[in-house]
């Protein structure tokens, strides 16, 4: 089951186990591991060196379909255990794959303190707006109103926005993908990976048992082109069929506004130009939701920080001594006397 | 239990009394600096050669309002020149340094004991707040006992009049001028203490100066006042110690010491994560110093995360400690299951506390063994070990540390609040005197899948991340025994569970054998003990045979599983007693195991038990 020299350059087929693949038929998880596999192909990943955590639910199962390191731990927990393998092993390359209940509900605390301590790794987030696994109930960013077992007059609550939750636990990479769209998503990934730090990626995936087409209201055909911004680094912040849709700051308000081109004296300069490194930019872009405002995909903020297991590492290292500290010494630092 | 003999008077003043172990408790407020106090104390006592035990008693809160009874802090330390197996029972000497110190602590004191009380603390109101509703040292309420009254805050005051300290600043060198009173009391070094003074005030050197010049007055008083009757200098022998290096010790430290010793003879790192709990933390903030010896600390977000991430350095060839109270520990359950069922070493360390829920956060008690041999969901054993004292921590630690690694499995260290924050002196070891821990991390990929097992042990490989050709994917999904694959087979999950079993009661067959820490291998009355009941247990069982009685002390540090000798050691004994402080936990698991008609002796004080209580237990049994 093992290769023991892998061969010089990875194919994504040579990131797949001999494990059956048990999602349901339609799953957007799928592509989403066809995504995955891909990147690792692409970024040239070691399998030895990278492991894929996961806490539980359909998102969880993923580690057994990859062919690199695996562990998949307990619901919410796996950003407590990656830090854990960071900090016994910082050279290793960790992917947290979880899901909307379980990174933002059981595992919010977790998750919190992984994006704030800024531990390098990869933390996927497959937000289907339900939970599969337990057959159905809303999740925390199921819409208002969602009808499911739990909550059979609709849901109560308001749901929570990963992407605004990863800036306000102080993320420094935030991106978004969709399952179904492989030409952005390898991309996406292989810039996460690329990230010294956590790179949060949310990631839209259609649950086809129990939520079937909760995104379609922007991933639809129809609608696709105008409620989608792909956002791009130095870029105007431009959709539309043709490109004739953009964003402008209203500096009055300090909100975005979608506006067209042509329309009413808006001109090509009005449109903001996205800088990535701007955390104000993108708290307005992740914070945007359809249908009044496209809903921002691509790598939303970039601005990379020292990580926590390299902090950690430097302080090991300036009190490393040169030679091997002896042990019997530490026992009779301090106070001692000699008996004869 | 000490032979003080404070009723012969002597008529000489400059006489000493020797006597052969003493129990002096210092009590005050909570600001009052009495765990400094003691810890002095402690220090001077050993250097003069004897042989010590200390119990740190302390509120909860950081700074009770002043004055009142919930916030006295006290410090309790038994030495002498035989061996010292607990604090003590009953005190000679009280230090009280405010009416509600005395409230709270008297009934300790033996009758005829001494107390040091300071007058300038006994104000009307200082009174009032205490609960008393006249003064207990003058309205002859005291008069069985020998009461040394002066005002140590005026005496303090004109001790250090010229250091230029503040008035506050300079009340807060009293406990320094009674600690240099009971100096004399005892024939104590002033020196260390001195030095230890101008060392800790390096930035402040008035404030050294004043502390030093209070403890001098103290002791000066002492030595030229004219004492009550009846009151005089002690002298205490030191002890028979066998030689070698010494130091005092808390639990806690020995516990810092010995998990580093133990992955220091294994060569691995340590990634110690834990999140703050009341009595366990000091382990967090002793290991936390040892960055320079491979060990690697992580304050975790919460008790949850600090046992995941422990279990993920353990997965990445670290191993993983993590440690907690009980309702800390509570909360870690679920991921020592995952630790079960994937195999890897893990050592949780509970440092006991009165419970349930907050309990009594800083008073012992040991009512968490069931909740280490038995509190998971699932069949899911794993190994329990006890420390019975400070010391013993550091090679119990080490223990732990070998099973871990060895058998690829979660490891519990039980020990208490008293054990933790407890001192006594530790004979210092050469670490070069333990066997090293064998690691044998799997390089191989032939034949490799990450459950293959070790044919003696049943122990998991450990095969690490980062290792070519051994890329695996596991978790708390039931695994094929032959595979490592997820498998919902209902023969295999019967087969794993039996392995699991099978390899923690192999474990049994690697510990040394039950042995009998006092008395015959048979007879009337075995006690049987763990943990820090071990000093009562030990010098109420030694009494009692000296008087002749057919009582045998059993200590049982591997709690799970036990020792293979253990049933039928147990069944030489006519009667078994097991003093616990819970509400009968061991006893329980001892007439399960091994159907012996156990009995327990019972206390859930939050306080260590008194040797009377167990002997008096011992005789109702052989006596009656």
């Amino acid at each position: 089951m093992n290769v023991v020299t892998p061969p010089e350059k990875l194919t994504p087929k040579d990131f797949a186990t001999d494990q059956e693949v048990r999602w349901c038929p339609g799953c957007g998880d799928y592509a989403i591991l066809k995504g995955v596999q891909k990147t690792l192909a692409d970024i040239g990943a070691r399998p030895e060196n990278t492991v894929f955590v996961s806490g539980i639910g359909c998102a969880a199962r993923f580690p057994y379909y990859v062919k690199t390191y695996g562990f998949h731990t307990i619901h919410g927990r796996a950003p407590a255990f990656a830090t854990g393998l960071k900090l016994a092993n910082p050279d290793l390359d960790i992917w947290v794959v979880s899901g909307d209940g379980d990174a933002l509900s059981i595992g919010g605390n977790h998750l919190f303190h992984l994006l704030r301590r800024n531990v390098d790794l990869q933390f996927l987030l497959f937000n289907n707006e339900i939970y599969g696994l337990t057959k159905g109930q809303y999740s925390p960013t199921s819409r208002q109103g969602t009808r499911s077992p739990s909550t059979p007059w609709g849901s109560l609550d308001n749901p929570a926005s990963a992407t605004v939750f990863a800036i306000g636990a102080g993320a420094r990479f935030i991106a978004r993908g969709i399952d179904s769209n492989q030409k952005h998503l390898p991309g996406v990934l292989a810039r996460a990976h690329a990230h010294k730090g956590t790179s949060f990626v949310e990631i839209f995936q259609n649950c086809k048992v129990y939520n079937d087409g909760v995104f379609e209201n922007f991933t639809g055909r129809d609608v696709a082109s105008d409620r989608q911004i792909y956002v791009e680094h130095g870029k105007p912040l431009i959709f539309g069929k043709d490109g004739e849709k953009g964003l402008r700051l209203n500096t009055q308000t300090l909100s975005l506004e979608a506006v067209v081109i042509g329309d009413n004296g808006v001109s090509e300069a009005d449109i903001l130009v996205h800088d990535e490194t701007n955390k104000m930019i993108a708290t307005l872009l992740a914070d945007m939701e359809p249908p009044a405002m496209p809903v921002a995909l691509g790598v939303l903020y970039c601005a990379p920080g020292q990580s926590y297991d390299e902090e950690v590492t430097d302080l090991i290292r300036s009190h490393t001594p040169a030679e091997k500290p002896d042990f019997n010494k530490l026992l009779r630092a301090g106070r001692t006397w000699t008996v004869d | 239990m000490s032979n003080t003999a404070l009723a012969e008077k002597t008529s000489d003043p400059s006489h000493r009394e020797t006597v052969e172990s003493a129990v002096v408790r210092f009590a005050g407020d909570s600001g009052d600096g009495m765990q400094l106090t003691g810890g002095q104390f402690t220090l001077a006592t050993a250097f003069a050669g004897n042989d010590l035990s200390t119990f740190p008693d302390f509120p909860a809160e950081i700074r009770a309002p002043a004055g009142t009874t919930f916030g006295v802090s006290s410090f309790q330390i038994n030495f002498g020149s035989r061996v010292i197996k607990t604090a003590g029972d009953a005190f000679d000497m009280l230090i009280a340094m405010n009416p509600a110190a005395l409230k709270v602590e008297l009934h300790g004191l033996k009758q005829g004991g001494v107390i040091i009380a300071d007058t300038g603390s006994f104000g009307e109101r200082d009174l009032r707040k205490a609960g008393y509703d006249s003064n207990p040292l003058e309205d002859g309420s005291l008069d069985g006992y020998h009461l040394v009254a002066l005002d140590i805050s005026k005496l303090t005051m004109e001790a250090v009049k010229d250091t230029g300290l503040s008035k506050q600043e300079a009340l807060r060198c009293k406990n320094m001028w009674t600690l240099g009173f009971v100096y004399w009391m005892y024939g104590r070094d002033r020196k260390p203490t001195a030095d230890w003074l101008i060392a800790k005030f390096g930035k402040r050197p008035d404030v050294a100066a004043a502390n030093v010049a209070a403890m001098d007055a103290g002791h000066t008083v002492a030595e030229t006042m004219e004492l009550p009757d009846g009151v005089h200098g002690f002298h205490v022998d030191a002890a028979d110690i066998a030689p070698g290096t010494y130091r005092t010790v808390t639990g806690a430290e020995a516990l810092a010491w010995g998990l580093a010793a133990g992955t220091h003879l294994a060569d691995i790192k340590m990634v110690f994560a834990s999140y703050p709990i009341t009595p366990a933390s000091q382990l967090l903030h002793s290991l936390s110093k040892m960055i320079d010896h491979n060990v690697v600390t992580f304050q975790a977000e919460d008790e949850i995360a600090a046992a995941c991430a422990a279990i993920g350095a353990s997965f990445g060839g670290s191993l993983g400690v993590t440690s907690s109270s009980g309702p800390g520990i509570a909360l870690k359950t679920e991921a020592i299951g995952l630790a079960i069922s994937t195999e890897l070493p893990l050592i949780i360390v509970n440092s006991q506390r009165a419970g349930p829920s907050t309990g009594m956060p800083t008073k012992t008690e040991q009512s968490d063994l069931y909740q280490a041999v038995l509190g998971r969901n699932a069949d899911s054993p794993l190994c329990v070990l006890a420390a019975r004292a400070p010391a013993d921590c550091f090679d119990v630690a080490i223990e732990a540390v070998r099973i871990a690694i060895k058998y690829m499995t979660p490891v519990f260290i039980l020990t208490d609040g008293y054990i933790g924050n407890a001192a006594e002196p530790w004979n210092i070891p050469d670490i070069n005197d333990y066997a090293k821990i064998p690691v044998n991390f799997r390089t191989d990929p032939e034949g490799f899948h990450p459950f293959l097992r070790d044919d003696d042990t049943l122990a998991r490989v450990w095969a690490v991340p980062g290792t070519p050709g051994l890329e695996h994917r596991i978790g708390g999904i039931e695994r094929d025994y032959d595979s490592g694959n997820i498998s919902y087979d209902p023969d295999n999950h019967q087969k794993m569970t039996d392995t699991r079993f099978a390899k923690i009661e192999g474990i049994a067959k690697d510990i040394p054998a039950q042995g009998i820490e006092d008395g015959n291998t048979s007879g009337k009355l075995a006690v049987v003990g763990w943990g820090s009941t071990y000093g009562p247990i030990s010098r109420a069982v030694a009494n009692l045979r000296t008087q002749g009685l057919d009582v045998s002390h059993i200590h049982i540090r591997h709690l799970w599983p036990f020792p293979e000798n253990l049933g039928g050691l147990l069944k030489e004994f006519e009667q078994v007693l097991v003093p616990e402080m819970n509400h009968g936990q061991l006893v329980n698991v001892l007439r399960a195991e091994y159907l012996v008609p156990a009995e327990g002796l019972n206390k859930v004080s939050g306080q260590p038990f008194k040797i009377t209580e167990i002997e008096d237990a011992i005789r109702a049994r052989l006596e009656s």
